[in-house]
């Protein structure tokens, strides 16, 4: 369930980003400038063209009790990707009743710090995935509930559907099974809490660090990429 | 249903008449007739309803079957029409002025198999597949499987038996 590359946070192979053009012109950008060049020309200046930064942590004490607070205020973004959205329903209800977690379901993703891909993630669902997940406020957390985000599950050889969500947006905490029974899901918000007590989820500065990593991955499957390449 | 397909065939070439059930019979008609067969059951038989538009790969005789489930809401009764085109050629005839949802179906079996419905509006745009640029993914000759593994890489595998793991993990003293 625990993911356990969170221990170093070593910078990855990064392929070159073979976009970026070195006869810059303007005298704001260098190379580091995102070029947003997905877009028609007349919208390249509508969205920010800054790279994410990875968040400098504060010194330990206060660092501890950031964590507390983050792992007791976890807010999902209600975008059931899958069949594993179904297993909300039943957590808000008085049975399992996450909000005594400090849980609750939020509609828009700027007011979301929780993201759970529930199931299968096509295509044309990870643009939206990546689209939501960027424009989270940090410090945010993903849990990757079902077989199929996790290994394609019974998608193994579809034609749309990508086999492991983590090569996209990093992954905190995932959740076996088809479908995972609500204690289960509890089980594993339950250890996504320790992780953020603990300071290891840090699926956000992962993001920031192999950014490149991750949008070349996004690229070559999202092959009509109409979108900026950060969603500030 | 033997009636009408009995008053059918006085204008039109159906043939393969099926009686599957007592309210529902298979035909098949060549594919210049088809809108004017369609026209025909909507307008005087009183077949008002498209229920379903749907495309079979007959790869090993090189033709699409294209299929219509009409319904007679009065009579109770469901006509199911076969026409085939030819799969190298694969042109078919839009019905989207009979029924306006029938540009729907179009476009999806446009995406899906590669079907063409001239004037049918919207046809090209994406439904599903987004930036699809591979060959229409539901024609029998696409192999799914190597694209899939083209495309989208694996995560290694570990095995562990239920039984075993969890007696390991949680009872390893037993």
């Amino acid at each position: 369930m625990e993911k356990d590359k969170f221990d170093d946070l070593e910078v990855m192979d990064l392929p070159t980003d073979e976009e970026s053009d070195p006869g810059f012109t303007e005298w704001r950008k260098d190379e580091k400038t995102l070029l947003n060049m997905g877009l028609p020309e007349e919208e390249r200046d509508w969205f920010c063209d800054a790279r994410p930064q990875v968040h400098k942590k504060s010194p330990k004490i206060i660092e501890d009790f950031l964590n507390w607070a983050r792992a007791e205020s976890l807010w999902i973004l209600a975008f059931g990707t899958g069949c594993g959205a179904i297993e909300l329903r039943p957590l808000l209800t008085a049975r399992y009743d996450i909000s005594r977690l400090g849980m609750a379901p939020r509609p828009t993703p700027r007011q979301a710090n929780l993201f759970m891909i529930g199931g299968y993630v096509s295509i044309k669902t990870l643009k939206r995935i990546v689209r939501s997940y960027e424009q989270m406020q940090g410090p945010k957390f993903v849990v990757a509930v079902c077989s199929c985000a996790i290994n394609g599950g019974m998608y193994w050889d579809s034609y749309n559907t990508v086999k492991r969500i983590d090569e996209y947006i990093p992954v905190d905490v995932y959740i076996t099974g088809c479908m995972p029974r609500p204690e289960a899901v509890l089980a594993g918000f339950d250890r996504l809490k320790q992780l953020i007590r603990a300071g290891k989820a840090e699926g956000q500065n992962l993001y920031a660090q192999n950014f490149d990593y991750y949008k070349a991955n996004q690229k070559r499957i999202i092959k009509d990429w109409n979108m900026p390449d950060y969603n500030w | 249903m033997k009636q009408l397909y009995e008053m059918l065939c006085t204008q039109y070439h159906v043939y393969d008449f099926e009686q599957r059930q007592d309210r529902l019979a298979f035909v098949s008609i060549p594919s210049e007739q088809l809108v004017s067969l369609l026209t025909c059951l909507r307008d005087i038989y009183g077949f008002s309803h498209l229920a379903l538009m749907t495309c079979v790969d007959w790869l090993e005789e090189s033709r699409f079957q294209l299929t219509y489930i009409l319904r007679n809401h009065d009579g109770h009764r469901e006509l199911v029409i076969k026409s085939f085109i030819d799969r190298e050629h694969a042109v078919a005839d839009s019905i989207h002025h009979l029924w306006q949802h029938a540009r729907v179906y179009q476009r999806e079996l446009h995406e899906m198999f590669g079907l063409s419905f001239p004037g049918s509006p919207g046809m090209t745009e994406p439904m599903i597949l987004e930036g699809w640029q591979g060959p229409p993914p539901m024609r029998r000759d696409f192999d799914t499987l190597r694209y899939c593994e083209d495309n989208y890489s694996n995560r290694d595998r570990t095995h562990s038996e239920p039984e075993a793991h969890m007696k390991a993990t949680m009872y390893p003293e037993d």
